[in-house]
Formats: C-alpha cells, structure tokens, sequence
C-alpha cells in the first residue's frame, strides 16, 4: 500500500490578522504556521492504514517557498516515510494551477491513494484534491468522515446538511479527508529525531498559467460591541424585548 | 462566445433544494450582466422534469434536464461529464454551483475537466469585463478576500445564504438531455444515502439556530437548547466541537471552522465559552444572544445581547417567554 498525502504550511489561526504592505496577503509577521488541520488528519489516517496493513510507505507532498519544509518534516516526524517538496516562490491561489503541479509529481507514482485534507484552512477552497484527481483520471471522495481500504476497493462515508451517503470506489483512489477519520497523533522525540534522517526531495512546482487571483483582502467589519443585558432569569423579558423590537427576529 | 449562464440545480430524493434557488437567481443575475440567457441544469431519478418549472420562476430562461434511475443517489463522475459537455457545447461564459456538500465535490470535477480555476466559496460575484470578481471570507472568515478569475468560462460556487433567492417569473423551456457516459458504470458508487430527521431543519436553511456547548454539563440537558428551538419554531439545533466529540450530538450539527459555518438571522448559544474554533463558524451571524455563566467568556464579546447566569435556569424561562411572545401556548 503505497498513499500520497498532499499537505499545506498555513498561518495558524488563533491570532488577529493584520494586512499586509501588498494589500493582497495578511502580514506574516509574528505568524505561527502549521500544517493545515485536515491535512493532518489525512496524515494520520494514511499511517494509520499502513501500520493496520503492516506494510507500505506514506509519502508527503506540499508546494510552496522553502518554509514548506518544515511542514513536510512534521509529517515525517509523525511517521512518513519520504518528503517531496515543489518549490515555487509563493503558494499561488489558483487551485488550478497547484493541482497540475500535484499531478505531474503523482503520475507514474504508484500510489494505491492519494491524500488531501479536504480544504486548506486558510484558502478554504476545497478544490485542489478532486481537480488532481480529474487531472490523473482516479476515482475521486471528497470530505471523507469515515475511510477504509481492503482488497483493492475503499470504502467511504461523507456527510451532508442533515443527511450522509455511504461509498464504494476502486483504488487507486484520491480522498479527501474530513475531520472524524482520524485525531492526529503528536511526534513523538524519537520521531522527530528520525525526520531529520528522512529522505526530502526538492522539485520545482510546474505551475503553468495563474488565472484566479486574490486582488485585494480586507478585514471583515468589526461587530459593534456587547452589551450584558443583566443577570439570571430576571434578564430574560429585556432580551425577549429586543429580540422583538431591535433584532426583529421574534 | 455565447453570453450565457448554466445553474446547477441540486435536489434530493426527488425535491429541489433551497440552494437550486439560489443558484438560479445567480444565473439570472449574471447573465442579464452578461447580457445572455440563465440556464440551469436539474439531474435526477424519472420525475424529476417536473421540479423545471419552480426554477423558471427564479429565473431560469431554459432548464436541461437529465433524468436517469441512477441519479436516485448522487453521481458525481456522470453529473460531472455531463455538466461539462453541455458547458463545452454552449459556450457558456460562466457557471454556477452552491457550495453545499455535493456542490463542493462537483464544481472543482467540472472546473478541472475544463481545464479552468475554480472560484470557490464566494458571497458575492460580478462580472466585470473579461474576469469575474467574487469576495471569499478566508482565514476562517477573519479576513475577506476579494478574487479575480480571467478564465472562460468562469466556473464559481457560492456559500450557502449568500444569495437570496428572487422570483423573476418566466416559462421556462425545458429540454430533456441525455446523461454523458454511463450512469451505472461510475467508479464511485454512492451505495446508500442516509437520510437525517426529514421534519429536522437543516443548519444551512434555518433562519435562527439554537446552539448548545459544555456550559449544559450533561447530554440530556440538551433537551433544553431543542425546547428553545421548538419554540422559536424556525430554529435549527447547532453545538461546539467539545460537545460533538462527547457524542452528546452528531458530528454533523457541529459550528466552527471544522464544521459547519452559519449565518442565521438569529444565533442563540448557549453555554458556549467562544472558543475561536467556535466563532469561526458563526461570528457573521445577524444577530448574536449568548447565555453562559462566566461574565469573562469571549462569546460576550461578539455577542449583541448577553445574560450572565445559570443555563439550567434562564433558558427554560427564555423558552416559556418565546413561546408566550409568539403566542403558541
């Protein structure tokens, strides 16, 4: 059982972004990155099948600037076997574009499924997995909260509003992994050690044309602040008050 | 080039979804700018021809629909091919889909077979010339992002709500199409669809959500966030991610940014702390009440009405209140 997982370097979420000179991009300064969230439950769902099989080997991709190194050996210190990094300046936003460059470095690997987390947590487009899995001509899952592989067939369950669907597909496959698969393990010290040691290929990303561009970002507005109408059950008529003749909701 | 715009038209078991709206007030919207025609594409299992007629009255000039037994479950590797052929065959300047969970899967599929971009997750589009402008919350929606797309066609999807569905009445035409390729031979087989509580509200239509969190300390006191939604009648239940992955509710009624993201007319949460995770799901809702115990607790913050005391206590009598207020004793 040979997996590809597609990872991404994103900013980590929890801080008040700020825009950067460009207009374009959020300041980077005083950013943390981390691999992106879904992306590491599709990590960990990949080690988890290869341990459950006894065999196979995890390979890690992730395109971007150099930085995207350090996102590949976290997932070698989670326990991937190799790290192919697809050096281009800057993460372009067109997922077009970056699934061309993913599938030109999967052709011709073998996998028996390939990986995504099914969106990245700051692009949240959701678009870069079933676009390489068209590219290559894999069946494709996208948003997968259940995931299993046996005798060359996966199985899968996706989740809709109010509502879920069960699938079958033939490997290869490419999946896209939703939260629920599987909790990412932390790396352990020995597993951070041994990542230094693994293998990391460098490649230019073969990108091709960009034709979906972020033009300008801009910070939503503020919400106007609070107010703590009063405490206990004794605030309950104020609210019910306002929801009627303020919010209008009632 | 023709100027006109194709829909997708999502339904299931057999009924248009409130997003098949959507998506067809988008068409018309863009193809008046355009200057072109709306024509939306409706899949389904024999019978669904008869659904054509509501999209006309969102304004759809023209509906192509493909009818076959195997779109009783959602297929995406047909409908794909299917979309794409048309596209290719009408030279259409854009497409549209809404970003529920089959038009996220099927969008980026039609995008990448015709060797385009996709704009994804927009709250508002525009053509402009040669590209198509969009604005995609990004960040977990801390940072809103302002798109261009210089690809034809300019395929889109759009977030659930963005669009207000507008009647624009006229008789549609409509056209039966074969589906491209064998439905019955897909590689992907949905083998079962799992229907939720039908008479449930779903979290993506419901004018008002209900949201639970720990500050409820124990599952069953759930029944006092689905009593609140009850009485507000329009009101879907939501909870936090601590409280789906107690099990307390199912993974699928879970707001924030591994979840679903909302933005109700009215988000009530209850016993919820606020948690960044949290608020990214929610923070656009219209109107925010937040009801925890702990007066420190960020959700106050971002919320417009806020009572500071025991859940247990004030939701009951919040209940009590809606109901007199909407006078179904």
């Amino acid at each position: 059982m040979k997996i590809a997982v597609c990872i991404k370097r994103v900013p980590e979420m929890d801080v008040r972004f700020k825009i950067g000179p460009s207009g374009t991009g959020v300041d980077e300064a005083g950013l943390k990155w981390d691999m992106s969230d879904f992306d590491g439950y599709a990590v960990e769902a990949a080690l988890q099948m290869t341990e459950k099989l006894g065999t196979g080997e995890v390979v890690v991709v992730s395109l971007g600037p150099d930085a995207a190194q350090e996102t590949l050996r976290k997932a070698l210190s989670m326990g991937a076997a190799r790290g192919v990094h697809l050096k281009a300046d800057t993460i372009p936003f067109d997922n077009f574009a970056i699934a061309k460059a993913l599938a030109t470095e999967l052709q011709g690997g073998g996998y028996d499924l390939i990986l995504f987390g099914k969106m990245s947590i700051d692009s949240s487009n959701g678009a870069v997995g079933p676009m390489t899995a068209e590219l290559l001509g894999l069946p494709c899952v996208t948003a997968a909260s259940k995931l299993e592989v046996a005798n060359g067939k996966g199985t899968a369950r996706r989740e809709l509003e109010g509502a879920a669907e069960l699938l079958e597909f033939p490997l290869p496959a490419v999946v896209t992994i939703d939260e629920g698969v599987a909790r990412p393990r932390y790396p352990s010290l020995k597993g951070i050690m041994a990542a230094k040691k693994k293998p990391l290929e460098v490649k230019p990303a073969q990108l091709g044309d960009v034709r979906l561009t972020v033009t300008t970002m801009a910070l939503p507005p503020e919400r106007p602040a609070g107010r703590i109408l009063g405490e206990g059950v004794a605030a309950v008529p104020e609210l019910v008050k306002l929801l009627q003749t303020e919010a209008k909701v009632l | 080039m023709a100027n006109h715009v194709l829909a997708f038209a999502e339904s299931r078991a057999g009924e248009l979804r409130k997003i098949a709206t959507e998506a067809a007030t988008a068409a018309r919207t863009l193809a008046d700018a355009a200057g072109g025609e709306a024509h939306v594409l409706l899949a389904g299992a024999p019978g669904i021809a008869a659904k054509a007629e509501a999209l006309g009255r969102f304004g759809a000039d023209a509906v192509a629909v493909v009818e076959h037994a195997a779109f009783a479950n959602y297929n995406p590797e047909t409908l794909a091919a299917t979309i794409a052929e048309r596209v290719r065959a009408g030279g259409y300047r854009a497409v549209v889909f809404v970003g529920s969970a089959q038009g996220k899967d099927l969008a980026p599929r039609v995008a990448a077979k015709l060797g385009v971009p996709l704009a994804a997750d927009l709250t508002t589009v525009q053509l402009a010339g040669d590209t198509l402008v969009g604005t995609h919350p990004v960040n977990t929606g801390k940072v809103i992002a302002t798109v261009t797309l210089s690809a034809t066609p300019a395929v889109v999807s759009l977030r659930p709500g963005a669009i207000t569905a507008t009647e624009n009445a006229r008789t549609a035409r409509v056209e039966n199409v074969a589906p491209v390729g064998d439905p019955s031979a897909s590689k992907v087989r949905v083998t079962e669809t799992i229907a939720g509580n039908t008479a449930k509200l779903d979290l993506g239509d419901a004018p008002i959500i209900v949201s639970g969190g720990r500050g409820l300390r124990a599952a069953e006191n759930f029944k006092l966030v689905e009593d609140l939604a009850a009485a507000f009648g329009n009101a879907a239940v939501g909870a936090t991610r601590a409280v789906t992955d107690d099990g307390w509710r199912p993974h699928s009624d879970q707001i924030g940014q591994t979840g679903r993201q909302v933005s109700p007319n009215l988000y009530v949460a209850v016993g919820i702390s606020g948690a960044i995770q949290h608020l990214a799901g929610m923070r656009t809702s219209k109107t925010i009440v937040a009801i925890n115990k702990d007066r420190e607790a960020p959700i106050f913050k971002i919320a417009d009405y806020g009572i500071v005391g025991d859940v247990l206590e004030i939701v009951p009598a919040l209940t009590a209140a809606v109901r007199e207020a909407k006078g179904s004793h």
